[in-house]
């Protein structure tokens, strides 16, 4: 097979990845950590623990909200401080536990060592429970569980599982490290995802750029010998990682608006999943840490790091390890250039979705001033679900829901690709973000009120 | 030539009859029947179309109140006490008079106040700034300071304060109609009773962090230490989520909680006199003191009279009443 990508819009970024030759580092840890309890798509996980108690690695914290939610583990040992809101990296109040750290003292039940555990169970639904009991959730960015995406609805069938490793924000090397570093642990979770979908086949998604990644990977793969898995090379291009796109790009399938991945028969997971799956299922450690990039436009490599961090470490303590914010950095963001958040707040927490804390200098981060749309549809070519940036942003100017509704606006998958296109710096992004939210509004009202009415026909 | 001036002059003349006939025919035939009490109440409406009544405009207004068995479901903000009472008597309702409202902002995060530690050179926009984060300042609840209840007002009864970086309400042009309490991502803005003479007392901070937490973000925050509530008379206080409210249907405007309260958050408007602190702290220092004595007082009589028979419970007594007078 020759090199694939997804079939419409995207744009071309600089992938700046100068991070790609820090081997991962393990942080060490601070006197606290304090652990979110909403650190998964879905409800936030209930604290299952009090203060004053005294917690071990790998200890369950607190337990899922509701059906979407996910377990979340102790980072490090030590006694519980507190219980109470703090704020996150946006400033906004969200419960967090407190522990200060005393040793390192993890869960006996934790196999630490570093042999390869290469046999994959048999049992179906305790390879789930497993994954779901290690709190495991997609690291691709949506940290959406993985337990709730790896058991289809009765009636859908998988047909090919995806792993994720496109990569595609520039920047961002955590993925890269772990493909080159631990890519037997990624293949061994992907067999592991294969055998809970039902033995579909298994497609590794690697970008162009990372040859040494689809290298190391196409050697694991080959070593282990699992049935039906591939690595594939996809040409380079953004958002490749994005879900609809990659299942486009390898399956030349195409999600309809509203619907699920698993409607055309893909599951998509990312490669730090797949690893995270791994230690869950074969070494019974639950998802405490994650591989994050330290990194920035106008940084020396020797200051880039990727570090693999415990979940819940303060932003501020890895800054810190770090060599503390360098001078030319005008903003500070969590995630990649495209899709990441900035970082209002240095106090806040790590979180499971953590991937990157990232320098960008002024010239890079400074918006133009908007000027008019002059319709040269640019937004529109670079649009990777194929709607019309333009006419959304017109709409949501106007108010007018129903047309937004008509014109997809829920479809957007907010890459940003319009704002990175657009020659007159409009904000097409941000009022689409909230033209979406409204949209999904009126759809999420909707659908309530239909289960109220076929609720009250059944009385 | 003439008669060609004359035929077409003629056959337009025929056409426009005819056309006028078809027209007058038409309108007959297809007239819809429509209470005429919806033109009149729409003529005494104000007529800005606002939606403040929540309904599309001020015709839609009409309608509904033709339609409605009562008015108590309907009012005209804009209009207020006045045109309620015009609409009611073409209707032959009665409606109970309301008291004039104001918006009013619950955010003192002047510059000066709240320093700022994040610089935000996104979309000019409260909502899309509040999809992003918590504001630029330590303050998540606070004003975003874009203006989104400026651009809401179809009054310019809003404007931004250079300065302190605040919407200011004019209330001259403020017609309560609701519209900024809706636009405002944080709800900071609230419809109040305006007051006599707009006299009113209102806790101007919204911030539900823990004291520490939310001085530090900001020097004129509400920190709930609810001593305004323990000195209301009135019991108009209410202290929620370590911020204080005052319920302005129980307010009497004593002031007493503007003068307690230890980070100047609760504001008062349109007094004639600037308050004298010390002097109503004196005032309810001097209540204080009587009642602890009249409680004193009382509880020595109760002493005397309760010692001869049972003199363990006596003992019990003045214990609990002191507690009374003082708490």
């Amino acid at each position: 097979m020759g090199k694939l990508t997804f079939s419409m819009g995207g744009v071309h970024p600089h992938d700046s990845k100068y991070a790609r030759g820090c081997a991962i580092e393990e942080l060490p840890l601070p006197q606290t950590v304090y652990v979110s309890m909403a650190q998964h798509l879905g409800a936030p996980a209930k604290p299952v623990v009090a203060v004053g108690d005294t917690v071990k690695v790998g200890q369950v914290l607190a337990e899922p909200g509701g059906f979407i939610s996910a377990f979340i583990h102790s980072p490090a040992s030590g006694t519980v401080k507190s219980i109470a809101p703090r704020k996150d990296l946006a400033g906004n109040p969200v419960m967090h536990i407190e522990i200060a750290v005393e040793g390192d003292e993890w869960d006996p039940a934790i196999d630490r060592s570093a042999d390869l555990v290469t046999a994959i169970p048999e049992d179906r639904t305790a390879i789930l429970d497993r994954i779901k009991a290690c709190g495991v959730v997609g690291l691709g960015g949506a940290t959406f569980p993985a337990h709730v995406k790896l058991n289809p609805a009765p009636g859908k069938v998988a047909e090919c599982l995806i792993i994720n490793g496109a990569e595609c924000e520039p920047f961002l090397t955590s993925d890269y490290r772990i493909m080159i570093e631990r890519p037997k642990e990624i293949v061994i979770g992907a067999a592991i995802m294969q055998k809970v979908l039902g033995g579909c086949k298994c497609v590794i998604g690697i970008e162009e750029n990372k040859p040494e990644a689809i290298a190391s990977m196409g050697a694991a793969v080959a070593e282990l010998a699992y049935p039906g898995i591939t690595v594939q090379t996809l040409k380079k291009r953004y958002p490749q990682g994005g879900e609809k796109q990659l299942i486009d790009a390898v399956m030349k399938r195409q999600v309809k608006s509203g619907g699920l991945p698993i409607d055309v028969g893909a599951v998509v997971q990312n490669v730090a999943t797949s690893l995270a799956v791994y230690e869950a299922v074969q070494k019974n450690k639950p998802l405490i840490t994650n591989v994050l990039t330290i990194t920035g436009d106008k940084m020396p490599v020797e200051k880039q790091h990727n570090y693999l961090f415990r979940i819940g470490v303060p932003l501020s303590f890895v800054v810190e390890q770090a060599g503390g914010v360098p001078d030319f950095a005008a903003k500070m963001i969590s995630g990649g250039p495209m899709m990441g958040k900035a970082i209002s707040n240095l106090d806040a927490a790590t979180v499971k979705g953590s991937s990157s804390v990232l320098y960008l200098s002024e010239a890079m981060t400074r918006r133009e001033p908007e000027t008019n749309c002059i319709r040269c549809g640019k937004c529109a070519d670079a649009c990777p679900m194929g709607l019309e940036p333009f006419l959304l942003n017109r709409l949501y100017k106007t108010a007018d829901l129903e047309a937004l509704e008509k014109n997809a606006a829920q479809d957007c998958i907010e890459c940003g690709c319009c704002l990175y296109s657009c020659p007159a710096h409009i904000p097409l992004l941000d009022n689409i973000r909230q033209a979406k939210g409204q949209v999904m509004g009126v759809i999420r009202a909707r659908a309530a009120a239909a289960r109220a009415a076929a609720e009250a026909a059944k009385k | 030539m003439t008669q060609t001036i004359i035929l077409t002059v003629a056959i337009l003349t025929v056409l426009g009859l005819l056309l006028a006939l078809i027209l007058f025919w038409v309108a007959r035939k297809f007239k819809v029947e429509e209470d005429p009490r919806i033109d009149e109440v729409e003529k005494v409406m104000p007529g800005a179309n606002c939606g403040g009544c929540g309904f599309a405009g001020c015709r839609a207004f009409a309608d509904a109140a033709v339609k409605a068995t009562n008015l108590d479901n309907q009012y005209c903000p804009v209009g207020g006490d006045e045109v309620m009472q015009k609409v009611a008597s073409i209707l032959g309702f009665t409606v109970a008079k309301k008291a004039p409202q104001v918006a009013v902002v619950r955010c003192n995060g002047t510059c000066a106040n709240r320093p700022r530690v994040n610089e935000y050179d996104g979309v000019q926009s409260c909502r899309v700034k509040a999809a992003l984060y918590s504001g630029d300042t330590g303050c998540s609840y606070g004003c975003l300071g874009c203006g989104d209840c400026v651009a809401a007002c179809q009054f310019g009864a809003l404007s931004m304060d250079p300065v302190t970086g605040l919407p200011v309400v004019d209330e001259e042009k403020c017609t309560a109609c609701g519209a900024c309490t809706k636009a405002c991502p944080k709800h900071i803005i609230e419809l109040r009773a305006k007051g006599p003479r707009g006299m009113r007392e209102y806790v101007s901070c919204v911030n539900k962090d823990k004291g520490p937490v939310a001085k530090k973000a900001c020097a004129a925050a509400c920190i709930g230490c609810g001593l305004c509530a323990k000195t209301c008379q009135h019991g108009a206080i209410t202290v929620t989520d370590n911020v204080a409210y005052i319920d302005f249907t129980k307010c009497k405007l004593c002031r007493e909680c503007e003068a307690v309260c230890p980070t100047g958050a609760i504001h008062g408007v349109n007094f004639p006199k600037e308050l004298d602190k010390d002097a109503v702290k004196k005032r309810i220092a001097d209540r204080k003191a009587k009642a602890a004595a009249a409680a004193k007082a009382a509880a020595e009589a109760a002493k005397a009279a309760a010692e001869p028979v049972q003199p363990a419970a006596a003992a019990e007594k003045p214990v609990e009443k002191k507690e009374v007078a003082n708490g």
